[in-house]
């Protein structure tokens, strides 16, 4: 009924929307964020649809470790952003560009 | 013994170049001039004791590669024992003499170590000729003859703070370089058709050699005759004949010890020596004999005609120099070659010794070198004036005319006159020589009247202060006087005398054979073919060759004299009888214009004179003309060094500064860094710019990907 | 239609409106807002396809804590509301165009796709212990346990990192110094006077 290709598809437009969430966003970097965040639960909905599929129990062990690390990323580049802020006061992504040239 | 003689120079100047530091500059000196005088004396021993044949003698194993088999060898024949004592002797005296001269000279400041450098150099100078003179094959000669040319730019150029002794010492090396590259075309020439450069193969292929073509430059020549060719022009590079002549002038640049052992007796000689030692080819290229006759005819004209104005002292003696080259060419080109190294031999001791008793007047005079400065100089300096009057007397060949005795210059000059007008048949070459020893008698004494005859000119400074030269310098003069007074009588029969006696004293016949009849066999003897006619009867091998139209029957093979002796004289050149047998007026006509000269010298410089202006102002072109050096320096200029230098100009600014470099900078400063500003507005710093492009890397990977259809 | 297919389209159609308007908002915190709702959507999703131990997860990590991280940071810094529109419609056609383009590249890919050789033998084995949880344990600290330990010590460095890089040091408010507190000499510290009634000091 529902197939493999059903989930596939969902991650596929997941990951498009994240995507143009990072381009199509200039205002605010946060969003940028939120977009990578996007990116990678498509991916981990792929690797869960596949192991269900599969009867692979490897396929969601690796989400775990996606997971972790998207959390750890996810703070890490928070932090980053908060020093950027108060040095330059803005998050405007149109300013985050210092390693121009 | 042979070794030791080469190599002592070598030492001798290791040590005074490298450890003047360790033992100081006198006994630097001392050491190098020490080494010298052993180099002499073996040198004198080798040549007394020779004994006519060949030897020769391996250093060390060189090249081996194919058939290009040579060592490091010494050939000691007749002609090597003959320049083996006139290098070593004359170097030897100029490392004496520099010991005074090169005290003290102003060119050089307080302290600075220069004399060790001068005895190295002069010690160098001297192993290198030595190694010239007594190689074994073509590529040790060229050794020779190029470390000479270096050495000689040392020394020429040795007055290291003087522009213009860099100057002749670069123009020395040059001009020398155009001469080496026809000498280096004619040893390749030889090797293509030998297959060998030692000499005893060498000398063996004359006459295939006159048999064979050669294609050069676009045209077939005849082997003999083009090799021949190119051999000379390296002699005329090096000996400094007319068209490869501009150096000789301005090498007087360097000290007079330098102009006297390097410019009068040695390396100048250097040329001589190879077309003597090349005679077994140059016999062989009857066309390239005639063009070095030619040759040394004009230059020993021209460069008397120079010297006829010149006021430099030593400029005269330059010129003098050229000229007598000029004469020991015309005589090599004949066929006359004992004769070439007759007068090569006399000349070395008179020449060397007119140089060094210039360098004395001028250390006298306090470094003043015009004539028109000097005067009334014989009773200041004595025994430099009595040695250059005998150095005069000999150059300009005064002596008992129609007897052998006389001074060295008499003997030698009267040879190679004679031997002009019998192989010339009184034509060009004998004419040309006549004249030259007019205007040589004339500039001999007119050098010997303004220096050391009438009142004293220019400052009275320095005439005042005028003297005699130390011990040291005096005594090579002394050395170098019984040279020029007895050379001549004492070596006439082995060089020029009798035929047979030549042919002994230069190893082309054993000693015991005579060629008289009743020794057919052997006695196949380069003279008339007449008188060979009437040897042969008694031979077996009757071998008929033609030679010059003349059949000369029977003897052995023409090439049975070919390899032995040091020098090859071919059936058929007779010109060293005939030149016994000239007519008398010829054989005084030397003396004849000595004689005028002297006379002319002295109207003009003691008695009237006033005339040499009268002269010079009625005939300013002329005067011009010669002072100017018939202006070849000029044309050379125009023809050679201009486009020269202009051709370099414009390889170093365009070719090198724009072509080479603007290509590279271009590329290095324009072209890339275009692309890198191009490539560089891509980082703009925005993250989805660069999200973007990857996105679009992806698109793009997919979509090939799906084409290509990869699994 | 199973009540399965039912809820696989409801939770996906979230998932998918969670993300668009997570991207499109104008309000930061309504976008984080909406991405909590795509991240409940996908733990939806995941129990359906019968792994509810990372779908609990997802609820517990990602929205529990990174989620209301972002929350935090949002409200944290001054932002403020942009006009996203006229930015959006400047770019929005080429990145519309990309888009579709890969999307559609995907669906080319999902069309052919096909299982590689032999991934039957790569399937790790299926111990049998019941639950989800309890397989996915035993794994995890049977095989993998190394990579278990370095993704601790992952979180380990971006806590550090996260510390290290917002730290700041204020110098206009008092803190307290335990080790001077301690090493405080009384005897020092304090002076006593006597004071006679009535006087002052």
């Amino acid at each position: 009924m529902i197939g493999l290709e059903h989930y596939l598809i969902v991650a596929a437009a997941l990951f498009v929307i994240g995507i143009f969430g990072l381009f199509l966003n200039r205002k605010n970097i946060i969003i940028l964020l939120m977009s990578i965040e996007l990116m990678l639960l498509s991916v981990n909905i792929n690797f869960v649809a596949f192991s269900a599929f599969l009867n692979d129990y490897v396929g969601q062990i690796f989400t775990l470790f996606v997971l972790t690390v998207a959390a750890a990323e996810a703070a890490i580049g928070l932090a980053i952003l908060v020093c950027f802020f108060r040095n330059k006061g803005s998050i405007d992504v149109e300013d985050v560009n210092v390693m121009k040239g | 013994m042979e070794m030791v003689l080469l190599f002592a120079p070598l030492v001798g100047a290791l040590i005074a170049g490298f450890g003047h530091h360790i033992i100081g500059d006198k006994f630097a000196q001392i050491v190098a001039t020490g080494f010298l005088f052993l180099s002499a004396i073996l040198s004198w021993v080798v040549f007394l004791s020779f004994d006519g044949q060949t030897e020769n003698i391996q250093i060390l194993r060189w090249i081996e590669s194919g058939t290009l088999v040579t060592d490091w060898a010494i050939r000691i024949d007749r002609l090597t024992a003959i320049m083996l004592i006139v290098v070593t002797t004359v170097s030897s005296l100029v490392h004496l003499y520099s010991l005074g001269y090169m005290a003290n000279d102003e060119h050089f400041g307080e302290g600075e170590s220069y004399r060790p450098r001068f005895f190295a150099y002069l010690s160098f100078f001297t192993f290198t000729m030595l190694m010239l003179v007594t190689s074994d094959n073509l590529i040790q000669l060229f050794f020779g003859w190029e470390g000479v040319g270096v050495a000689s730019y040392l020394l020429i150029g040795f007055y290291i703070r003087k522009q213009s002794a860099g100057a002749a010492a670069i123009k020395a090396f040059v001009v020398n370089r155009v001469g080496d590259f026809g000498f280096l075309l004619g040893i390749f020439a030889i090797y293509y058709l030998a297959d060998s450069v030692k000499f005893d193969d060498i000398f063996l292929i004359g006459p295939e050699l006159s048999e064979t073509e050669l294609n050069f430059l676009w045209r077939d020549w005849n082997a003999a005759n083009l090799i021949a060719f190119l051999l000379f022009v390296g002699a005329m590079g090096k000996s400094a004949q007319l068209i490869l002549h501009t150096w000789l002038p301005d090498a007087m640049e360097g000290p007079t010890p330098v102009s006297a052992l390097i410019h009068a007796a040695t390396m100048v000689t250097a040329g001589v020596f190879l077309i003597c030692r090349m005679s077994p080819i140059m016999e062989f290229a009857p066309d390239t004999m005639s063009f070095i006759v030619f040759i040394g005819a004009s230059t020993a004209f021209f460069a008397a005609s120079v010297g006829l104005v010149q006021n430099d002292i030593k400029r005269v003696i330059a010129y003098s120099t050229c000229s007598q080259l000029g004469y020991m060419f015309v005589a090599a080109g004949l066929g006359v070659y004992s004769v070439a190294m007759f007068h090569l031999l006399t000349h070395a001791f008179f020449k060397a010794m007119l140089f060094l008793g210039a360098g004395s007047v001028i250390h006298g005079m306090h470094h003043e070198q015009d004539m028109r400065n000097f005067g009334g100089l014989r009773k200041k300096m004595p025994y430099t004036f009595w040695a250059m009057m005998i150095g005069t007397l000999a150059i300009t060949g005064v002596g008992i005319p129609l007897t052998h005795y006389g001074f060295a210059g008499f003997l030698s000059k009267d040879a190679v006159i004679e031997s002009a007008y019998a192989g010339t048949q009184g034509g060009y070459a004998f004419w040309m020589l006549l004249i030259a020893a007019l205007f040589t008698s004339f500039y001999s004494w007119r050098l010997m009247f303004m220096t050391f005859f009438g009142s004293a000119r220019g400052q009275k400074h320095t005439h005042d202060h005028a003297h005699e030269s130390p011990a040291v310098m005096v005594i090579p003069l002394a050395v170098l006087a019984v040279g020029a007074i007895f050379s001549g009588m004492v070596f006439y029969k082995p060089f020029f005398g009798d035929h047979h006696k030549v042919e002994v004293f230069f190893g082309i016949v054993d000693k015991g054979n005579s060629y008289s009849s009743d020794n057919g066999d052997i006695g196949f003897s380069l003279i008339a073919p007449a008188f060979a006619e009437e040897v042969s009867i008694n031979n077996s091998m009757k071998v008929d060759t033609v030679v010059d139209g003349h059949k000369v029957g029977g003897g052995p093979n023409l090439n049975d004299k070919l390899g032995k002796g040091a020098i090859y004289m071919a059936p058929g050149n007779h010109v060293l009888d005939d030149a016994h047998h000239v007519h008398w007026l010829v054989k005084m006509s030397p003396f004849l214009a000595m004689l005028l000269g002297f006379l002319t010298a002295w109207l003009f410089y003691m008695t009237k004179l006033e005339l040499p202006r009268r002269v010079v102002a009625s005939n300013p072109i002329l005067y011009k003309f010669l002072l100017n050096k018939w202006y070849f320096d000029e044309v050379y200029n125009v023809i050679f060094v201009r486009p020269t230098q202009w051709l370099g100009r414009i390889l170093w600014k365009l070719g090198d500064g724009k072509i080479i470099d603007g290509a590279l900078n271009g590329i290095a400063m324009g072209i890339i860094p275009f692309f890198t500003k191009w490539a560089g507005k891509m980082q703009s710093g925005y993250i989805f710019n660069y999200a973007f492009g990857m996105v679009i890397g992806i698109a793009v990977l997919i979509t090939w990907m799906t084409i290509v259809g990869s699994e | 239609m199973s009540i399965a297919a039912v809820a696989f389209y409801a939770f996906s159609m979230s998932t998918l409106v969670g993300g668009v308007f997570t991207v499109v908002s104008r309000n930061p915190v309504h976008s984080v807002l909406w991405l909590i709702l795509s991240f409940i959507s996908a733990a939806g999703l995941f129990v359906l396809l019968g792994a509810e131990f990372v779908a609990m997860l997802l609820i517990i990590v990602y929205v529990g804590a990174v989620a209301v991280l972002f929350l935090f940071v949002v409200m944290m810094l001054d932002v403020d509301f942009a006009e996203l529109k006229a930015e959006m419609a400047r770019y929005l056609p080429l990145g519309l165009l990309i888009g579709v383009v890969v999307l559609i590249q995907l669906m080319f890919a999902f069309g052919v796709w096909d299982y590689s050789q032999g991934y039957q033998q790569r399937i790790s084995e299926v111990i049998g212990n019941g639950t989800n949880t309890a397989e996915l344990g035993a794994i995890i600290y049977d095989e993998y346990i190394l990579i278990f330990q370095l993704s601790g010590l992952i979180l380990l460095v971006a806590m550090i990192g996260a510390i290290v890089l917002t730290l700041r040091h204020r110098e206009d408010i008092k803190r307290q110094d335990v080790f001077t507190q301690m090493m405080r000499d009384p005897k020092k510290a304090m002076e006593l006077k006597d004071i006679k009634p009535g006087q002052g000091l």
